[in-house]
């Protein structure tokens, strides 16, 4: 029988570290709303979606009472739009006609995002695929909670170019189109290579062709229990460290399976997969930079960073999957940097670049996120930091992601603020040697020669 | 069998256990274990009750014994025990 110390120690992790359901996503396939106009596919998807979803949130609020913990988002991801609407979308309007489609069942329905406004691009663009990602200024400013999406390369395919060097230019013009809030329609936005299918993370969630009908994805969390768990490891060798980083792992992850079984028993709809990501916020103690401080660092950063995320993320998975029957998604330390008070503080100080941030995603689960630079960075810079990060992911095989804000107006040593769970940032600087010759050649990278395994 | 683990956190009072054991029986709820101590210098009650046959539904029980211990003074949670077995039993 359970005893008082477990059932206190629980109840701290949720209380003072900070553990919660990141969150309960549920992905839903619009495949079978395209119709031959738009106006009528935009009725058929606001009918499935508001169909569909029309208890999650109840449902997710009574897991939180049942339970006694906190489920922070509800969230929807839909099939890739670029694919639903690739019949009736003529012009990059229409295309958004089904962005605001989208927003509006998501909030008919109380969610806080819903994702899959986006395009498979990995090896080239289609006609519809390429409307999409031009209506992406207009999409991502005039909605609200829609998140998009573009997987630009994977390791399969190589990187699409002519994509990557286009997001340069798109990602500028929503930053330009919502320069009145920080250029906030960027962090709806975030370029993929490698997206996994199955993500219940925003922005880059979307329910993927491969999936069924209707699922339910859960996003765990808790950087701040890993952290408290890391006080009693103070001066022990590594092999205490990863111990106790992997049984912190599995009693979150055993957490995010339960509310996930008891989200798909009560929404009658199959679990699909628990992704294992330390998913901090801007709130104090809940910071994965903190978590790699703990372990020996002076700030998030410094020499050692990597060899500390490394570690941490594998120990994560490690501790994780046995608590789980299905993982999937990203799986891994996130590190964007307006959400985590310490990286905050350390890209402040200077301590942390977007250098060091790129060798860092060598490692963990994504990429380049929620990274505010000077709003007069060129768009070929922005290809270039995207082209890098997917060459990342389709060398090692692993998903990689940018998710950058160009703010409009503001610069280096100024402060980007994007309200809530995004937090806030501070610009930082880019290099400024130019890479246009490279990234406007046009056309495609292979694939690279690991990836050729028949 | 519905198990459930009722927490209470906070100074030690005379009659906590007698109020919620009071609510409890008014609504069915049998106790099964109760056991206390005290961590960090906060008194710590835990009871594992079985509320399968209980003539109000889950969540009133917890908002209600949630209020208990505002009256009383004390922090009164009230959670399915999946929870802590999920976490604490391979």
């Amino acid at each position: 029988m359970l005893n008082i110390m477990e059932v206190h120690e629980t109840n701290q992790m949720i209380e003072q570290e900070k553990l919660d359901v990141r969150t309960i996503t549920m992905g839903i396939n619009l495949m079978d709303c395209a119709r031959a106009d738009v106006d009528e596919t935009c009725e058929a998807i606001y009918a499935k979606i508001t169909h569909y979803a029309k208890d999650l949130v109840s449902t997710g609020e009574s897991i939180e009472r049942d339970f006694g913990i906190p489920i922070v988002n509800k969230r929807i991801t839909v099939t890739p739009i670029a694919l639903v609407g690739a019949s009736c979308c003529k012009t990059s309007g229409d295309f958004v006609k089904i962005a605001h489609a989208l927003d509006r069942a998501a909030k008919t329905v109380g969610v806080d995002l819903i994702g899959g406004y986006s395009a498979l691009v990995s090896k080239s663009m289609t006609p519809a695929e390429e409307l999409l990602i031009r209506s992406l200024p207009a999409a991502l400013s005039e909605t609200d909670i829609v998140c998009s999406s573009v997987n630009v390369g994977s390791t399969k395919t190589g990187i699409d170019m002519n994509a990557v060097e286009m997001l340069g230019h798109i990602i500028k013009e929503i930053a330009e189109a919502t320069a009145d809030i920080d250029s906030y329609g960027c962090v709806k936005f975030v370029a993929f290579c490698n997206a996994p299918d199955d993500n219940p993370f925003m922005a880059g969630g979307f329910h993927g062709v491969t999936e069924g009908d209707a699922v339910i994805n859960v996003g765990v969390s808790g950087p701040g229990v890993v952290s408290r768990a890391l006080d009693a490891a103070e001066g022990k060798d590594f092999e205490f460290l990863c111990e106790t980083i992997k049984r912190t792992a599995f009693k979150i992850t055993r957490v995010g399976q339960l509310v996930a079984q008891e989200a798909s028993k009560r929404l009658g709809l199959p679990f699909g997969i628990i992704d294992l990501s330390l998913a901090p916020t801007p709130a104090v103690g809940d910071s994965v930079g903190e978590v790699l401080e703990k372990m020996g660092l002076t700030q998030v950063g410094g020499p050692g960073t990597t060899a500390a995320l490394a570690m941490l993320n594998d120990q994560v998975k490690k501790g994780g999957i046995m608590a789980s029957s299905y993982v999937g998604g990203l799986s891994g330390a996130f590190i964007p940097v307006s959400e985590d008070k310490n990286m905050i503080d350390a890209a402040e100080s200077g301590c942390l670049t977007i250098e060091k941030l790129e060798a860092m995603t060598c490692v963990c689960s994504v990429g380049l996120d929620m990274i505010a630079i000077p709003g007069d960075t060129p768009a070929s810079t922005i290809s270039g930091i995207i082209a890098d990060e997917s060459a990342i992911g389709m060398v090692n095989q692993k998903t990689t992601a940018v998710r950058i804000i160009p703010v409009v107006g503001k610069t280096v040593g100024q402060m980007a603020n994007f309200g809530g769970l995004m937090g806030y940032a501070p610009i930082m600087p880019v290099n400024t040697a130019s890479c246009e010759a490279f990234v406007t050649r046009g056309g495609r990278i292979p694939a690279p020669i690991h990836s050729f395994k028949n | 069998m519905n198990k459930a683990i009722i927490t209470v956190v906070g100074q030690d009072t005379v009659g906590i256990i007698a109020r919620v054991c009071t609510y409890l029986s008014e609504h069915h709820t049998n106790v099964l274990d109760i056991s206390q101590t005290i961590i960090d210098g906060f008194f710590n009650m835990m009871m594992i009750v079985d509320y399968s046959d209980a003539d109000v539904a889950f969540e009133t029980i917890v908002e209600d014994l949630e209020a208990l211990g505002e009256d009383i003074g004390v922090r009164i949670r009230c959670q399915r025990e999946e929870i802590f077995t999920k976490m604490h039993r391979v």
